[in-house]
C-alpha cells in the first residue's frame, strides 16, 4: 500500500518536472521587465534552478517531515499543507453531503425499481440513470447555475455563503444546495442501477422464499432479509466511489466557485503551481488507495461468510 | 411494450428453431445483428452514433468555416457581444465572436469523436496485451504486471488526468499544427490512464479459459502458446472487450471535453465542445442555447454510445446480463 503510493509520486513528480519552465515564464512575458536574469533569480528562489532529482529528494525529504512545500503562485511562500488544510473542510463537507444525499436518493429508487421490475416507474427510473451516467458534470452544472442561478434566481451562484452571513448555518445550506445535486447525480444513477440488481440478485434466493413461506410480511422480507444481504456489494461500490466523488467534486466547485480542494487543484495547475496541485494529487491517490483497502477490509466486516 | 414486441416479431421467426447447422451457416455476426436489433434503444443509439459520426465527416461541407466571423451582422447588440440567434445562414446561431455555431458544433465533433474512438482502441490494444500476458504466462511476469495495473489504478484518474494534461499544455510548439499535437497527447495521456480495466477484464478471462476442454486440446495437438492466446483465447474473451470498448469510448469522449473544459486540453480557436462550453461559461447570461448545444451534443453522443454499449452486451453474452 505505501510502496504504491510512494511509487504513485515518484512517477508523477517526475512527469511533472518534465514541464518546461516555471511558473513565472508568463508573467516575465508580460512584464516590461527586460533583465534577462531576473527570471534566473526568480526560479533560483523557489528551487527550480536545481536538476530534477535534487527537487525530488528535497520534496520527499519534505513530505517525510510533514510538509507537502511551499506554494509557487497562487500564494506564494505560503506552505501548501496550510494552503490545503484550509480548503479540505469544505470539499469534506460537500462529499460528505453529496454522499448521504447519493445514497439515500438510490436506495429509494433502487428498492422500487427492483420490488416494481419493469413496471413504468422502473423505466424510466432506467431512463433517468441512463441520463445521469452519459451527462457530463461540468454541463449539468452550467445548466442548473443559468435555470436555478440566473433565470429562476431560486439558488446563490456560487460560493459557500453571502457575504455579511458568514454564521448563518441556513444560508451556508442554500448555497450547498445546488453543488450537492450536481455532484449526487452521477453516483444516484449508477448506485440506484447497482442497488436495482443486487436486490432483484436476493429477492430470488432460497431464503427469501423461506420467509416467504414463513408468511412475514412483505415489507420484512424486504428490509430484513433481501435488502440486507443487497446491501454488501453496495459497500464496497460506495467505498470505491470515494475517489470518483472526488473527481466530480473537481468540476461542481470549479462552476460553483466552492472553495475546495477541487477548485484549488485547478486554480494551481492553471498558474503552474506545481506543489500545491501535487500535494492536492497525493493526497487523492492516498485516498483512493485507501479506499481500495476499505472496501476490502468493509466487505469483509459486513459479510460474515467471508473469511481471509 | 416490450411484450408487444416479441407478439409481433414471433412469426417473423421461423428460423429460430433451425437446427446447429442453420445458425451456424448465418455467421456469428448475424446471430449478434439478430440480437441487438430487438434492443430498441441501442438500434437508436447506433443511428444517433453514426449520424454523428456522419455530419461530423462532413463538417468541412458546411457553409461557414469553424472559424469564420461573419461580418455581416450589423445588429449593434449581436455585434457587441456576439450570441446572434438561429436564423437560415446560422442554422444554430451565432457564438461569441459571431462565427457560426452550427459549423464549430460539427468540427468540434471530430475531435470528440476521434479522441473517443482512437483512444479506446489504443487503450484496448495495451490492455489485452497486458492482460494477455499476465493471464496466459502466470508467474512472475503476471506479478509485475498486476502489480504496475494497481500502480495504475492508484492514480486518482480525473487529477492525474487534469495534472499531466496541464504539464504537456506548458510547451510550446513552433511550426506545427498545434491541434495535431494536442489531439495526439490527449490520445496517448487518456489512453495511457486508462488500459487498466481492459487488461484486468482479458486477465481474468485467460484464466478461466485456459482450463477449458477446446483449450487443453488445441495444446494437445501441439499448438504453440502464441496460437493458443491469438486464436482460442483472445477471440473468446472478445465479448467482454467489446462491451467494455464500446462504454469507455463515452467516458473518454466525456473526459477530453472535460479536460478541454478547464482550458487544458484543445486550445482555441480549434473548437471542441469542452472549449467551447468553457468559452459559453463567461456568457451564460446572454444565450441559453449556447450553454445548451455543445453540452448537449456530448450527451447524446455518450448517451447514444452507452445504449450502443449495452445493446452490444445483450446481444454478444446472454449471460453477461444483470452481472
Amino acid at each position: 500500500m505505501g510502496v504504491t503510493l510512494v511509487l504513485a509520486s515518484m512517477l508523477l513528480f517526475g512527469i511533472l518536472n518534465l514541464a518546461p519552465g516555471g511558473p513565472f515564464d508568463a508573467q516575465i512575458a508580460q512584464s516590461h521587465v527586460q533583465d534577462p536574469t531576473y527570471l534566473e533569480r526568480l526560479n533560483k528562489m523557489i528551487g527550480l534552478d536545481k536538476p530534477i532529482h535534487e527537487r525530488y529528494l528535497d520534496w520527499v525529504g519534505n513530505v517525510l517531515h510533514g510538509s507537502l512545500g511551499e506554494s509557487w503562485s497562487i500564494a506564494r511562500g505560503q506552505q501548501v499543507n496550510a494552503i490545503i488544510g484550509s480548503r479540505l473542510p469544505n470539499t469534506v463537507m460537500l462529499m460528505t453531503l453529496g454522499l448521504i444525499f447519493s445514497l439515500l436518493i438510490a436506495l429509494v429508487i433502487g428498492t422500487i425499481s427492483a420490488v416494481r421490475q419493469y413496471s413504468l416507474l422502473d423505466n424510466l427510473f432506467t431512463a433517468f440513470s441512463f441520463f445521469g451516467i452519459s451527462i457530463p458534470a461540468f454541463w449539468f452544472g452550467l445548466i442548473m447555475l443559468k435555470f436555478f442561478g440566473l433565470q429562476l434566481r431560486i439558488f446563490p451562484v456560487g460560493g459557500i455563503y453571502s457575504v455579511g452571513h458568514e454564521n448563518d448555518l441556513l444560508d451556508r445550506a442554500w448555497h450547498l444546495i445546488l453543488p450537492m445535486i450536481v455532484l449526487s447525480l452521477l453516483q444516484v444513477a449508477q448506485w440506484s442501477r447497482f442497488l436495482r440488481s443486487s436486490l432483484l440478485e436476493t429477492l430470488r434466493q432460497d431464503y427469501v422464499r423461506t420467509a416467504r413461506a414463513k408468511g412475514q410480511k412483505e415489507r420484512w422480507v424486504l428490509l430484513h432479509h433481501s435488502m440486507r444481504n443487497a446491501l454488501i456489494p453496495l459497500v464496497t461500490v460506495i467505498a470505491l466511489a470515494i475517489p470518483t466523488l472526488f473527481g466530480g467534486a473537481i468540476f461542481t466547485e470549479y462552476i460553483f466557485n466552492w472553495p475546495g480542494m477541487g477548485q484549488l487543484l485547478v486554480n494551481s495547475v492553471l498558474s503552474v503551481d506545481w506543489p500545491v496541485a501535487m500535494g492536492v494529487v497525493i493526497i487523492t491517490a492516498a485516498l483512493t488507495i485507501m479506499a481500495n483497502f476499505l472496501a476490502d477490509v468493509a466487505y469483509v466486516v459486513v459479510d460474515p461468510r467471508i473469511r481471509y | 411494450m416490450a411484450a408487444t414486441t416479441t407478439v409481433v416479431s414471433l412469426p417473423a421467426q421461423p428460423t429460430q428453431p433451425s437446427t446447429q447447422e442453420q445458425v451456424k451457416s448465418k455467421g456469428e455476426l448475424a446471430i449478434v445483428w439478430q440480437r441487438f436489433r430487438k434492443h430498441r434503444f441501442a438500434l437508436l443509439g447506433l443511428g444517433a452514433l453514426i449520424f454523428m459520426l456522419l455530419i461530423s465527416t462532413a463538417a468541412p461541407l458546411a457553409q461557414w468555416g469553424p472559424n469564420e466571423i461573419d461580418r455581416s451582422i450589423t445588429d449593434p447588440q449581436y455585434v457587441a457581444h456576439g450570441f446572434a440567434p438561429p436564423s437560415t445562414t446560422h442554422w444554430f446561431g451565432t457564438d461569441e465572436l459571431n462565427r457560426d455555431m452550427f459549423s464549430r458544433i460539427l468540427w468540434a465533433g471530430r475531435i470528440s469523436l476521434a479522441v473517443g474512438f482512437l483512444t479506446v482502441a489504443i487503450g484496448a490494444t495495451i490492455g489485452i496485451f497486458v492482460g494477455a500476458l499476465a493471464g496466459f504466462y502466470g508467474g512472475w511476469l503476471d506479478t509485475v504486471l498486476m502489480r504496475i495495473t494497481d500502480l495504475f489504478l492508484s492514480f486518482p484518474f480525473l487529477p492525474t488526468l487534469i495534472l499531466i494534461s496541464a504539464m504537456l499544455h506548458q510547451y510550446k510548439f513552433g511550426a506545427v499544427d498545434i491541434t495535431l499535437v494536442q489531439v495526439t497527447t490527449i490520445v496517448c495521456v487518456l489512453a495511457l490512464l486508462g488500459w487498466m480495466d481492459t487488461a484486468r477484464l482479458v486477465r481474468g478471462q485467460f484464466l478461466s479459459l485456459l482450463n477449458r476442454d477446446f483449450v487443453l486440446a488445441a495444446r494437445a495437438l501441439g499448438a504453440d502458446g502464441r496460437r493458443i492466446m491469438l486464436r482460442h483465447l483472445i477471440p473468446n474473451s472478445l465479448a467482454p472487450i467489446i462491451v467494455a470498448a464500446s462504454l469507455n469510448v463515452g467516458a473518454f469522449i466525456i473526459a477530453e471535453s472535460a479536460i478541454s473544459f478547464l482550458g487544458v486540453g484543445v486550445s482555441p480557436p480549434t473548437a471542441s465542445w469542452g472549449s467551447m462550453l468553457a468559452d459559453f461559461q463567461s456568457y451564460l447570461r446572454y444565450s441559453a442555447v449556447a450553454v445548451l448545444l455543445p453540452g448537449g451534443a456530448i450527451f447524446i453522443t455518450v448517451m447514444a454510445i452507452n445504449f450502443v454499449g449495452d445493446g452490444l452486451r445483450d446481444a454478444l453474452d446472454p449471460w453477461l446480463r444483470n452481472r
